[in-house]
């Protein structure tokens, strides 16, 4: 598998600060698909939470150092829905009224890519050469599903590891509760909206599962932990970069 | 009223996740008309392409408001009608009781109307003197039980049958039974002495339409057919948005509203009403007033951020669909309007600072939009209204929600645009985050801002190191370093970047 890519990883926020691991996975799955990766060293957030919470004057600022450190980027793989979502959707409404950052905000946005998106629409590969014994089921992340809109490249990739029985949840798409400064102002709503997701995840049976944002897994990790502790929560790149060895 | 403290909301919040019966209403609603109702609007004609001509519908009429309210006061009021403008709720409920007093007006039946409860008409009527009883199964219940709707179409879903059977052997004097045709039939009897004996019919209106100088009245129990053509008055209130330029658009708008709202093709009673009664007519009211409600949506059609969300048909499917309404019901909203749609309007229409927590508390999951028939973009609202209690906004008279919030942001966005100063920050957390393991010792240790996320366990994974630091030091990254199970790390890594090769915890 020979791509002339050079591709900037954004980790984001919650994957250096909290979950190296997804950050290794991203690394070592792009690596084995032949695409060399440069991770800019001074990159920090999108300037989500700050969005989210209405702050636009902190997120803008965010999101203009975001732009400079990826602008002469060929192509960002970030691996968050999430973050993808606020980069591509939000970030040219952020500078509406700013011609020229807008212009150079579109430019990274139409550059930036969910790391499954990236995988699956852009390379055309469906399948990364992962093992994994046992079986699996999926959480569709909000923004990741309804923000941009893709629920069939995460499978896609899922259903091609071998040794792999997937399994979906039902409903897979109802939010775990997380919504970033949500879950931490709002802590009693978020934590019943993670339980009912964490029985939903124990009800398939599943031996993982696997989600494309960090957020929503941080969420829903301590309470499934709680109810089975032997289902692990896992980014998807983390299942993809497995070869099937415990 | 004075601004709410989140506490208050968060512990109406938390009473509604611990009342294991109103869970289960809640996911019944959401899970019978809630699932259903996305297939059945992608049925109509045009698959999902209607919701989009209904959105363009209700901009196109929204565009033109002021032609069209006219041109439907000017139709009624040829056909023999009254309208009356009203500026805000103490107008409206005023002029009520003023068309009341001079008809010898008693007693008043009502079909459910929420923009009734908008303006506290009922309780303005008793104050009045005039006996107001609402005729709509839900409403009525809730009403003898002195309490307030808790869903826009399901106004009782919070009440267990065995409740209801408790309230009507209480208020009605019947023997206790929970079996619910036997209860309906209980209220049925009760409630059909009220409307032979009511002098005056209430209604709202779902759609008027400019063109034919109609209202239309849409129900499921033919309450709001009685309430409306027996009483020799007939009042019917509607916000100033609730209106159509032509008779046709109804055919698509009132679809996509009984779909949306009960999974239904139509509503066994849809009423068109444009006046009192003619020679000719057997029956209906003498006189028929109208009352057209402005309450703050004028300022609502100035502003194109906020215009779209006067499409609303008023069909609660965003409740059925969002999952923050599904487990805090309707009544921790504190407004007539819960739910996705009330957490954007009510702060609208009654103070932004007065409903902060109605925009601050939702996740944003975008449900809520995807399963609005007229496509309003409820999360951007929602976005919109953060944005104003941020910084505060002197159009909407909104002061700054939280000044240590504002600082938090402050520092936040400096540390993010400084890597120097993230990492220092990192580093600083890893220092600190040992000091509250989990807060299993020291249970009052975090800070409130923190304690939700130490909930999510994130405090126990700040280690201060970062991963992007470390790859930009890492000669040769390490591939394959996930593990399942137990942490295992490849041979290559030096042992001071193991840390870096981590699965996460379970």
């Amino acid at each position: 598998m020979n791509h002339p890519y050079t591709v900037s990883l954004f980790a984001t926020c919650l994957v250096d600060t909290l979950y190296p691991g997804t950050g290794h996975a991203v690394t070592s799955v792009l690596h084995k698909c032949g695409i060399n990766i440069d991770c800019p060293p001074d990159q920090t957030c999108c300037g989500q939470p700050a969005f989210n919470a209405g702050y636009q004057k902190e997120a803008r600022r965010v999101a203009r150092h975001f732009i400079e450190v990826f602008e002469n980027s060929k192509a960002i793989v970030s691996p968050s829905g999430s973050c993808v979502h606020m980069v591509r959707h939000h970030y040219p409404l952020l500078f509406k009224d700013e011609p020229s950052w807008h212009a150079r905000a579109t430019q990274v946005a139409a550059k930036t890519f969910e790391f499954t998106e990236f995988l699956v629409n852009r390379l055309n590969i469906t399948d990364v050469g992962a093992h994994f014994n046992g079986t699996v089921t999926y959480h569709d992340a909000c923004h990741m599903n309804r923000g941009l809109g893709i629920t069939e490249a995460p499978r896609q990739l899922i259903q091609n590891i071998k040794g792999l029985t997937f399994k979906e949840m039902t409903p897979s798409d109802k939010c775990c509760g997380f919504g970033g400064l949500f879950s931490v102002k709002y802590p009693e709503i978020s934590q019943s909206l993670a339980r009912d997701k964490a029985m939903r995840i124990v009800e398939t049976g599943a031996d993982a599962v696997v989600s494309s944002d960090v957020g929503c897994l941080m969420n829903i990790e301590g309470i499934l932990h709680e109810m089975k502790p032997s289902i692990r929560c896992l980014h998807i790149a983390q299942l993809l970069a497995g070869d099937g060895h415990d | 009223m004075t601004e709410k403290s989140p506490l208050t909301y968060r512990q109406m919040a938390s009473d509604a996740i611990n009342d294991p019966r109103l869970q289960g209403s809640i996911a019944n609603i959401q899970e019978l008309i809630g699932n259903n109702a996305g297939p059945a609007l992608d049925q109509l004609p045009g698959g999902r392409n209607a919701r989009k001509q209904g959105k363009d519908l209700r901009q196109e009429t929204l565009a033109h408001l002021d032609v069209h309210l006219a041109a439907l006061a000017q139709k009624i009021r040829d056909n023999g009608g009254h309208v009356y403008f009203a500026e805000d709720a103490t107008a409206a409920c005023d002029h009520c009781i003023k068309v009341a007093k001079a008809n010898g007006v008693k007693l008043a039946v009502k079909g459910k109307s929420m923009v009734t409860e908008e303006i506290g008409l009922n309780h303005a009527l008793e104050n009045a003197g005039i006996e107001t009883v609402e005729t709509d199964l839900g409403e009525y219940i809730i009403q003898l039980a002195g309490e307030k709707p808790s869903h826009i179409i399901a106004p009782a879903i919070h009440k267990s049958k065995e409740e209801i059977g408790q309230l009507f052997a209480d208020k009605l004097g019947i023997d206790y039974t929970d079996d619910p045709p036997t209860l309906t039939l209980a209220a049925r009897k009760a409630l059909r002495k009220k409307f032979l004996a009511a002098d005056m019919g209430i209604s709202s209106c779902n759609m008027a339409c400019a063109e034919t100088g109609h209202i239309t009245t849409v129900s499921n129990e033919g309450n709001i057919r009685m309430a409306t053509t027996l009483p020799r008055v007939h009042v019917a209130f509607m916000g100033m948005e609730r209106i159509t330029a032509r008779l046709t658009d109804h055919e698509l708008l009132l679809a996509l509203l009984t779909r949306a709202a009960a999974v239904q093709k139509m509503a066994t009673y849809m009423s068109y009403i444009g006046g009192p009664r003619k020679k000719e007519h057997n029956d209906g009211p003498e006189n028929f007033h109208l009352i057209i409600l402005d309450n703050g949506r004028s300022k609502i059609l100035a502003d194109p951020a906020f215009r779209p969300i006067l499409n609303c048909l008023r069909c609660g499917a965003c409740l059925n669909a969002c999952p923050v309404y599904g487990k805090i019901g309707g009544h921790s909203y504190d407004s007539p309007y819960p739910g996705p749609i009330g957490a954007v309007i009510s702060p609208l229409l009654f103070g932004i600072n007065k409903h902060s927590d109605l925009c601050r508390g939702e996740t944003l999951c975008g449900a809520c939009e995807q399963a609005c028939p007229v496509q309003m973009e409820i999360p951007r609202m929602l976005l919109e209204l953060r944005t104003k209690l941020a910084d505060g906004d002197p159009q909407w008279q909104v002061k700054p929600h939280s000044y240590m919030d504002k600082l938090t942001m402050v520092i936040w966005s400096l540390a993010n645009r400084h890597r120097l100063l993230f990492k220092c920050l990192l580093s600083l957390a890893g220092t600190l985050a040992p000091l509250f393991p989990e807060t299993r010792f020291f249970p009052g240790t975090i800070p409130p801002p923190l304690q939700g996320f130490r909930k999510n366990k994130g405090m126990g994974r700040i280690t201060g190191k970062s991963f992007v630091t470390r790859f930009n030091h890492q000669k040769k990254p390490c591939s394959h370093a996930i593990q399942y199970k137990t942490v295992k790390i490849q041979e290559s890594c030096t042992p001071e970047k193991k840390e870096g090769c981590h699965a996460p915890r379970h």
